[in-house]
Order: C-alpha cells, then sequence, then structure tokens
C-alpha cells in the first residue's frame, strides 16, 4: 500500500501548486511499468484529500506506455509485459525510455475571478 | 463574484521531494565515507539472520552499522543488539498508519543517532515487503536483495520492480534446496530475464553457505580507501 504515500505527495503538490484555490482535477501520468494500482491510489487520494483545498477532486490517471531500446540489436519495441523482450530480436537486455513516470502533469483550479486572494 | 476553472501545468514528479531528501542523505553520507547498503525483501527471508551472520564475520574487519526499518517493534534490533555495533531502529507505524516501506525521510530521522564519522558500512534493513521499498530511493550507495527459495521461482516475474533495482541478489536458506520442489535454474532464469547478469549469490545463514563471498563483495565496496 505505498499508494497512500504517493497519494500523499500528490495531494501535497497539488495544494502548492494551488497556492489557497480550489483544486477541482488533479492529472497524472503513470508508466505502464509503475507498480501503482490505480483504484488503491484513487481510494488512497480521496482519503489524503480530505481537509484540503484538494478535497473533493477528480484524479485523472493517465497511463504512458512503455517502450525500450534493445541494447542487444537496437531495436526500439513497445513493452507490455514482464520480462521486458524486445519485440524484433527478443533479447531481454533493454533500457527502458518510457514507461517509468509519475508525474503530476497539471490541475484544473477554480479562481474567484474578483476575490482579493485570486490570481 | 463568479469562479472561473484556470488550468495549471506543474509537471513535478510524485516522488522529488522523497528523492532530494534521498540526495541529501547521500550526501551525508559520502562526507563521512560511509557506504551505504538499502536490504530489501520480502518478510521472512532472512535479512537479519544475514546480517548476524555478516556482524559476525565482518567484526574487527569492517566498521558496520545498522539501521533497522519495521512497522512496529524493535525485536530485530534486540537480536542484533549482541553485536555492540550502531545500530537505531526506525519504526514505520507513528508515520501514516504504518508505512510499508522506508523513505528517505524516515532514515534521516534515525541519522542522528548514528555516528557515521565512525562506520564504513551502513546497512539499512527496509521492511519486509516484495512492492513498496523499491519505489523509494533513501540514499543508498546500492540495493542488495535477499530472496529466500521457500518464495517459490515465479516472484521476479510477479514483482518485478524490486528484482531489476537490485545490484545483488542473495539467494538465501540455500540450505533447504533439497527438502524443497523449488527448480533453481528456473528461478535464475527468470531473474536473469528481468535483472539480466545481476549478481547473485546463493546463501545460506544456517549453514553459513555464501556468507563469505557476501561479505567479501560489502568488504571491496565498504573498505575504507
Amino acid at each position: 500500500m505505498h499508494e497512500l504515500a504517493i497519494a500523499d505527495s500528490i495531494v501535497q503538490i497539488a495544494g502548492r501548486h494551488a497556492n489557497g484555490r480550489r483544486v477541482t482535477k488533479v492529472q497524472l501520468k503513470v508508466g505502464h511499468l509503475r507498480q501503482v494500482v490505480p483504484s488503491a491510489l484513487a481510494f488512497s487520494f480521496e482519503l489524503v484529500a480530505q481537509g484540503t483545498s484538494v478535497e473533493g477532486a477528480e484524479l485523472e490517471m493517465e497511463e504512458v506506455p512503455a517502450t525500450g531500446s534493445c541494447l542487444g540489436c537496437g531495436a526500439e519495441s513497445r513493452l507490455e509485459m514482464f520480462p521486458l523482450q524486445c519485440g524484433a530480436c527478443g533479447g531481454f537486455d533493454l533500457q527502458v525510455l518510457e514507461g517509468e513516470e509519475l508525474f503530476v502533469e497539471a490541475l484544473e483550479l477554480e479562481e474567484d475571478k474578483d476575490a482579493s486572494h485570486g490570481r | 463574484m463568479h469562479r472561473t476553472a484556470v488550468k495549471q501545468v506543474v509537471m513535478e514528479g510524485v516522488l522529488d521531494a522523497n528523492d532530494a531528501l534521498a540526495q541529501a542523505n547521500r550526501a551525508q553520507f559520502d562526507a563521512a565515507g560511509t557506504y551505504v547498503v538499502n536490504m530489501m525483501s520480502s518478510p521472512g527471508a532472512g535479512k537479519t539472520a544475514l546480517l548476524e551472520r555478516t556482524l559476525e564475520r565482518l567484526h574487527g574487519k569492517l566498521r558496520l552499522g545498522v539501521l533497522e526499518g519495521d512497522v512496529q517493534t524493535t525485536l530485530d534490533a534486540d537480536r542484533l543488539s549482541r553485536f555492540h555495533v550502531p545500530l537505531v531502529q526506525v519504526n514505520t507505524d507513528p508515520g501514516f498508519g504504518g508505512e510499508c516501506h522506508l523513505d528517505a525521510n524516515m532514515v534521516r530521522s534515525g541519522l542522528s543517532e548514528l555516528p557515521l564519522n565512525d562506520m564504513d558500512v551502513l546497512v539499512i534493513e527496509n521492511v519486509g515487503n516484495l512492492v513498496c521499498p523499491a519505489e523509494f530511493k533513501v540514499g543508498e550507495d546500492t540495493r542488495v536483495m535477499v530472496y529466500s527459495i521457500t518464495e517459490g521461482e515465479e516472484k521476479p516475474l510477479k514483482y518485478p520492480l524490486m528484482f531489476r533495482s537490485a545490484d545483488l541478489v542473495l539467494v538465501n536458506k540455500i540450505d533447504l534446496l533439497e527438502h524443497l520442489d523449488f527448480d533453481l535454474e528456473q528461478f535464475l532464469g527468470y531473474l536473469d530475464a528481468v535483472n539480466p547478469g545481476v549478481k547473485r549469490i546463493l546463501t545460506s545463514a544456517r549453514t553459513g553457505q555464501g556468507v563469505d563471498e557476501w561479505c567479501s563483495w560489502l568488504e571491496e565496496r565498504g573498505a575504507p580507501s
């Protein structure tokens, strides 16, 4: 259940960038190779967000497909599951190019247009 | 007054804060000349038993210290206390409902109790768990995984992240090989499929098999230059 720690970190990042504004959506990029369970993360996020400016926000998770470059033949292939294997030569020695991402891409916020604290 | 929806680009890594703290830990270890091992495994794979053998063998050769991570209890630290090495227990329980892993901040909280300047090697015994600890850097120089053969052959495929991130795999409880249906070749094949060519040592904390080789590995890296 490290999803709880990850959710906590997401809420902190969102809260810091929101700077007092209400967060309605958090867009998260999750690499295919990360061991993040979406339902566990969504549940943890809802829990951790309670009482913060992120409370009630939607957590949108977009998966980044995994790709790797073969250290044997140089081919690039899409990696679906473990063991990671080159689609061209079947080799196992690959450098992962994409699929290990885990970052907050953007937020959707509500701003009070004519409120003094609006920015 | 009306409200408008705005979008704000963030592009911030979820674990950036942890990674920054891990770097700070690492800088502190480097300044003290302490080589740091992040030791990970499932619960009951034999981390503490191997550490007991390690502390026995390296007594007088290498100045070791241990940071014990557990959700609760000081049982592991109690087992190691007879070796009279610098030892600190970090319980993750006061954290967020009992974390399943050590993160950089938890490790940091234990560092003030360790005389890093008088230690060649710090072994961080992570919380027993095959998933979560792999995601969190703590400032280590190397990751050593203890895997016991009672866990079955297929775990590298099921928990690839930790097996991929290991620099050394200690294949423990090898003395039980003749009593189990465990297929060692198949396990090593799966290991190579997930982490090609990763260094592995067959060990038994019980009989002492492989413990010398593991200790030499550690000495080569941790001995003061």
